[in-house]
């Protein structure tokens, strides 16, 4: 394993004084010579047909070049595995409201706006069907749940042992849709020579992208590079090609000049993703000492017409408890809607708050802690599979915890400490995010004058990846961190796995490590650098596919304190506590700061955080930033995080678990715990806004 | 119309501009001024805050026939001063670990400029007023408070 003298330290984010100053350029930045703007029209209905496009008025307006619509735009090319949703332009079928139908392009951004709020599109509509329900008529079981997990699993007899169960709870639990919104509006500057393409986009995985391209242009290998040194944001809304980077490529070929296209706050809300609703049923059994004999859940979410996204909400489930009778189902119904995408722990976040409110529900009828009641239930290999873990120290998380948080001391009666109009409560949950690596290539460079550079297709998107891995080469070459550079965001420096599923810095670091431990060989054998250099490459394919099988984990147990106004129903945050065993962690400031992130994420959804579907229109209404509520600085207060030693040298060698995600594992779970204690009123469906708070204290 | 404004202390103007374009749309677009981000052009994430005649404002609710003949200054306009590239509140930011993905980082350096300028030694509850304009999607604000914190305590060393 790597010696660590930079890693663990809090190094300061490399590109901060580039960012502080203005000057780091983001993909909707980047001038190029000549360059044109586009602007995407969205349909108005959800479904249906588009008759006509009236483009004459607009193309006569100052400015403005093209229209390009589904009868001009260029003809893409699809392969099996093509994202159906970036086949822009290419019919007339309108499959959900906020769908791409036109892209005006014009001299100025201005000019361009103006052409596309003018533009007349006629539609033939068709009856739409937006709203999501638990009984709608055409649910169904995917083939699979994301992004290759079993749809449904039994181990044992759930019915039985639930009939039998001294203890039973029975409950349903709901989370809204929510969208990510990170705060760079996803943009791209796209600019052909010849059949060889570059664009500049926000993305948070540059080889992804340049391989969806590749295939929609019907292009060579090697003719696209995907260039994004700088992303503001993604939290999975920016983790596959996106729309906006194929319109801008469109437009490029069609006008022969560079073509910028970024989308507004509010078109983001239709057109690159979002966390589906889910609707969960959870039975939990177990005997007079609160053992588990019995879990069951069952999770229904939405996808589009337009492609199958089946979000693996009760995986969560598969793993956390050890109950000997133990069943996960998924049902997904296909709607006149926008593609549900990734957010912020896909499938955890959304579970977690099912899971572990039930689980809170299961000690206070079985009169247990409910730290307790986790221990009791731990398992010694994963329920599901009956694979070992490669380190699970969720226990010694819930310990930790309890001792930061003070919760021995804690009354378990709800609904009795009131101060003034407030009342005041405290909960637990658990955490879990699965810890897993993909094949990613790199190159390591060692220079004349004895500095060296690292390359590889990472994507910073905030998380502090490009500051983690110099770290981590750093030590691996046994060199200072000032004497290594790490160039990320370029497509051209070979295949790497995107800025998603808590799979970065585990993914990346993998292949630097052995790019730099190969180069060092090298080193080793020749004795001095020669004057151009010396290059070692490494790709990790090979090293990944002979891991053995384990069940691989992040653990963590958070705690929540919250004041609820009798009189206002608002909920207040005064605190919250998160202990995480997420291996090792690269950089102390950037780890700590990415937690606490998830967990103020959390409580967005917990609180405020709800994407309104409006039946009529189809249209998610609340689609800015005035209308959904994302946490400001006066929702959080003091949050503590902290992690637990963890070394587990069977995850990748450098013992990294990631931690984008696991943040926001379970906080809801444990503010809606916390609400119940404070109220003795429980919330199963988010969030948890003021009039339900009122309703339920009425 | 012809805009004449001094952006940065620099005398600059713009022809053809169309009175309904945004200041903020005139400092990214025409001026080649990206520091200032354009996240919801409404008002709501303090991303584009700049000052307008030493005034705090969201530039993308700023006409820009608003500017005209007034003072501007943005994120690339506040280190000039500083022999190391970064001023006091801008350290901060990079020392605490306040920045994540950046993009809301100038307006709250902008914010939190204007917040010092006018109250030194600032309560939390006043650094949280302040600063409530500000959306941040990455950090949780924590860090943005404790960078606050840090270049007012060191504002202070330096001007008793």
């Amino acid at each position: 394993m790597t010696a660590t003298t930079a890693i663990g330290a809090g190094l300061n984010r490399i590109e901060a004084a580039a960012k502080v100053t203005g000057a780091a350029r983001y993909a909707g930045e980047i001038p190029l010579d000549g360059h044109a703007y586009g602007s995407v029209v969205q349909s108005t209905i959800a479904r249906g047909q588009v008759t006509m496009i009236d483009a004459d008025a607009v193309l006569a307006r100052p400015g403005v070049l093209a229209v390009l619509t589904h009868d001009n735009a260029p003809r893409l090319h699809r392969a099996d595995d093509t994202d159906a949703e970036l086949l822009v332009l290419q019919d007339d079928r309108v499959r959900y409201r906020g769908q791409a139908v036109a892209l005006v392009i014009a001299e100025t951004l201005e000019q361009a706006r103006a052409g596309a709020e003018l533009l007349d599109v006629t539609y033939q509509p068709e009856d739409h069907d937006v709203v999501f329900a638990a009984d709608h008529p055409r649910l169904y079981a995917p083939e699979h749940v994301n992004p290759n997990y079993p749809t449904d699993t039994s181990v044992g007899d759930v019915d039985a042992a639930l009939a039998s169960a001294a203890i039973v709870v029975d409950a349903t639990y709901s989370t809204p849709a929510e969208h990510n919104n990170p705060m760079e509006p996803h943009a791209a500057i796209a600019q052909w020579d010849g059949d060889r393409l570059t664009v500049y986009d926000s993305n948070q995985g540059a080889t992804s992208v340049r391989q969806a391209l590749t295939t929609l242009f019907g292009l060579a290998d090697g003719a696209v590079r995907v260039l994004s040194e700088h992303v503001g944001g993604g939290f999975g809304a920016k983790g596959s090609t996106r729309p906006h980077a194929v319109l801008a490529a469109m437009g490029a070929r069609f006008t022969e000049r560079p073509i910028r296209v970024t989308l507004t706050r509010q078109q983001m809300f239709a057109m690159v993703g979002y966390r589906t609703p889910t609707i969960q049923h959870m039975r939990l059994g177990a005997d007079a000492d609160a053992t588990l004999v019995a879990l069951e859940h069952t999770a229904y979410s939405q996808t589009s017409q337009v492609l199958e996204f089946a979000e693996q909400t009760a995986l969560i489930s598969r793993l956390m408890y050890a109950a000997p009778n133990l069943r996960t189902r998924h049902r997904v119904v296909a709607l006149d809607v926008p593609t549900p995408r990734w957010m912020r722990a896909p499938g955890e976040a959304p579970g977690s708050f099912a899971l572990e409110s039930a689980m809170d529900e299961l000690a206070t009828a079985c009169g247990v802690d409910p730290i307790e009641l986790r221990v009791r239930n731990e398992p010694s290999v994963e329920p599901d599979s009956g694979l070992p873990f490669s380190s699970r120290n969720l226990i010694a998380c819930l310990h930790e915890g309890a001792e930061r948080f003070g919760w021995a001391s804690r009354d378990p009666r709800p609904g009795v400490r009131r101060d003034g109009r407030w009342l005041i409560g405290t909960g637990v949950a658990s955490s879990t995010y699965p810890a897993r690596s993909a094949p990613s290539t790199a190159a390591a460079t060692a220079l004349a004058d004895g500095s060296f550079v690292v390359e590889i297709t990472a994507s910073d998107i905030g998380t502090g990846a490009r500051t983690a891995l110099t770290q981590i080469a750093a030590d691996e070459l046994r060199a200072p961190t000032e004497r290594v550079e790490v160039r990320i965001g370029d497509s051209d420096f070979g295949q790497a796995m995107i800025a998603g599923g808590s799979m970065g810095t585990a993914s990346w670091s993998w292949a630097i490590a052995k790019a730099c431990r190969e180069l060092l060989h090298t080193l080793h054998e020749i004795g001095t650098v020669p004057p151009e250099g010396v290059t070692a490459h490494a790709d990790t394919a090979e090293d990944i596919k002979a891991q053995a099988q384990l069940s691989r984990h992040a653990f963590g147990a958070q705690f929540a304190e919250v004041r609820v106004d009798v009189d206002t129903g608002e909920v207040r945050v005064p605190r919250l506590c998160g202990v995480f065993a997420a291996g090792r962690i690269i950089n102390a400031k950037t780890g700590r700061s990415q937690l606490i992130g998830g967990m103020t994420m959390g409580i967005g959804m917990a609180l405020l955080e709800e994407g309104v579907m409006d039946p009529q229109f189809g249209d998610y209404v609340n689609h800015d930033l005035a209308s959904y509520h994302v946490p400001v600085n006066g929702d959080v207060h003091d949050i503590d995080v902290s992690w637990i030693d963890e070394h587990d040298d069977r995850l990748n060698p450098v013992g990294v678990k990631g931690i984008g995600e696991i943040g926001i594992v379970g906080t809801a779970a444990a503010l809606a715990n916390a609400v119940w204690h404070a109220t003795g009123h429980r919330h199963r469906h988010l969030p948890i806004r003021p009039d339900r708070v009122l309703t339920s204290l009425a | 119309m012809r805009l004449t404004f001094d952006v940065n202390g620099v005398g600059q103007q713009a022809d053809d501009v169309w009175p309904g374009e945004s200041l903020l749309y005139v400092l990214r677009e025409r001026m080649g001024l990206p520091g200032t981000k354009n996240a919801c052009e409404q008002g709501e994430c303090g991303s584009c805050s700049v000052y307008l005649d030493g005034t705090l404002v969201c530039a993308c609710l700023v006409a820009a026939p608003q500017a005209q003949g007034r003072a501007v200054r943005t994120v690339e306009g506040l280190a000039t001063d500083s022999a190391g590239g970064l001023d006091h509140i801008q350290q901060a930011f990079v020392e605490t670990g306040a920045v994540q993905c950046g993009f809301c980082t100038p307006g709250l350096i902008m914010a939190t400029d204007d917040l010092l300028a006018n109250t030194p030694t600032p309560s939390d509850a006043e650094i949280r007023e302040a600063l409530a304009g500000n959306l941040c999607r990455c950090t949780g604000y924590e860090k943005i408070l404790d960078a606050v914190r840090l270049a007012a305590s060191r504002r202070t060393e330096v001007t008793p």
